[in-house]
């Protein structure tokens, strides 16, 4: 795999490898195959929710739209009310 | 340089007049500065005294309700009565959302213009509690944990929870989003108040902090969509930002003059009251004793009517009795330059008035600060 390829922003994952310098699976502790992880996303047109993984075709599942989004983060975001 | 006249006279009651009137005319505003202070006019004392002031200063009362007051302030000079609009502005502190933490936010409108909504929201709550528990927030500095300077009597704590969902019972063929969806609109009452520590002896019952409109629209929701977020409020300074500030608006206008100098009779006269606000030039006959009087240009139009200042007050000075020409040099329009209509809207956490008073006690209290500093100046030198 070369080392321009994406990464994805698990903190679990990647472990500490800053600059990107060292690609997937050549300094970590934990390797880790980045074809395996699933992520969530939300269909532009149907609202429906599922998991993708990374070598499947960006579709929905349910009605075969191609706009997807990815969800909210879950942590707290502040902001100052100004 | 011109020849001496001597000793003048003291100024005659109309020259007083004539220097207290900033005079307003077809294109210009003449006569805006004040002139009595010392050494501006010969043999005229004019230093600042304290009784003359304690006689000649007055308040008037026009309208007092909880959230408007008007009333006059006579006798003052322009200095303090700006200082008072901007101590009300600026300088006295209120409660408002500081800090807002977003837990999920799935509404079209985004955090951050979501969190500058909030922020503007007005809220109440026990006046004595805002005033003596509540003492101000300090950001903490560096190295410091975030929370180490929040406690339970410089913060208070809210929420906002909602989530939008379809309605069962809806009608069929409904298109209010209100009927078919479940908090479709979030509003500022849907904010709930979490008191913390000490706050419930002071915010409790009809004493809780919440917002003075609940009917503020905070956002809009659709099924599916939720907000869910926690909220620190401070108190704060007008200066720091508006939402910060206790009133509404806070301003004052001059006192509009309007002298007659000539009679203005009949159809002209009522075109004369249309030039005015409703209200401010008034239509009277002319009475017999004036048909008499030789020399007043009312000779011969007993019965007539003539037009008559009312009520000044109304008046918003809009020049248009000078754009006509057959008012010309008939009336003079200008503006009383102490007396000063003081008009405050407070945004809901005090009263009116009380924002007045609270203004004057803080000049009070900054007087009192230059005091020592002016004593000091004096013994240097």
């Amino acid at each position: 795999m070369s080392r321009e390829a994406y990464q994805i922003p698990t903190g679990s994952g990647s472990g500490s490898a800053p600059g990107g310098g060292a690609g997937a699976g050549s300094g970590l502790a934990r390797p880790f195959d980045p074809d395996s992880v699933t992520m969530a996303y939300i269909c532009g047109d149907c609202g429906s929710k599922f998991p993708l993984r990374r070598s499947d075709p960006i579709r929905c599942k349910e009605c075969g739209c191609r706009v997807l989004y990815k969800e909210r983060t879950k942590r707290m975001v502040q902001f100052e009310a100004r | 340089m011109a020849p001496s006249k001597g000793r003048r006279q003291p100024p005659s009651a109309e020259e007083l007049e004539e220097r207290n009137t900033v005079g307003i005319n077809k294109e210009t505003v003449t006569n805006t500065t004040s002139t009595d202070y010392p050494g501006n006019y010969p043999d005229e004392e004019h230093a600042w005294d304290k009784e003359y002031f304690r006689q000649n200063f007055k308040v008037q009362w026009h309208q007092n309700e909880q959230f408007e007051a008007q009333f006059s302030l006579i006798g003052v000079d322009a200095s303090i009565a700006n200082a008072f609009r901007r101590i009300l502005i600026a300088e006295i502190p209120s409660l408002a959302i500081e800090t807002v933490y977003v837990n999920n936010n799935t509404s079209v409108i985004q955090d951050e213009v979501l969190a500058h909504r909030l922020g503007l929201i007005p809220f109440t709550g026990s006046k004595k509690g805002i005033r003596e528990y509540m003492t101000f927030w300090r950001k903490p500095g560096e190295g410091e944990d975030s929370y180490a300077t929040t406690f339970d009597n410089n913060t208070v704590s809210l929420k906002l929870a909602a989530k939008c969902t379809h309605r069962k019972d809806a009608p069929k063929d409904s298109r209010d989003p209100h009927e078919l969806y479940e908090n479709a609109h979030v509003y500022a009452r849907d904010i709930t108040f979490e008191p913390l520590g000490g706050q419930p002896k002071y915010f409790s019952g009809d004493d809780a902090i919440r917002p003075v409109n609940p009917d503020i629209l905070i956002a809009k929701l659709r099924p599916g969509q939720e907000i869910d977020i926690d909220m620190h409020m401070h108190k704060g300074f007008g200066w720091d930002h508006a939402k910060y500030s206790p009133v509404a608006t806070a301003s004052y206008r001059l006192m509009p003059t309007i002298r007659i100098t000539a009679p203005i009779l009949g159809a002209d006269a009522e075109k004369f009251a249309a030039c005015f606000m409703p209200g401010v030039i008034a239509l009277e006959p002319v009475t017999r004793q004036e048909a008499r009087a030789l020399g007043s240009g009312y000779e011969g139009h007993e019965g007539e009517m003539k037009a008559v200042v009312k009520d000044p007050m109304r008046d918003t000075v809009s020049r248009e009795a000078l754009r006509h020409p057959e008012f010309e040099g008939k009336v003079k329009l200008g503006r009383r330059r102490d007396h000063f209509i003081f008009s405050i809207e407070s945004a809901g956490q005090w009263d009116s008035d009380e924002l007045f008073l609270e203004a004057v006690r803080i000049l009070k209290k900054k007087a009192g600060a230059l005091r020592p500093q002016v004593t000091n100046m004096v013994y240097a030198f």
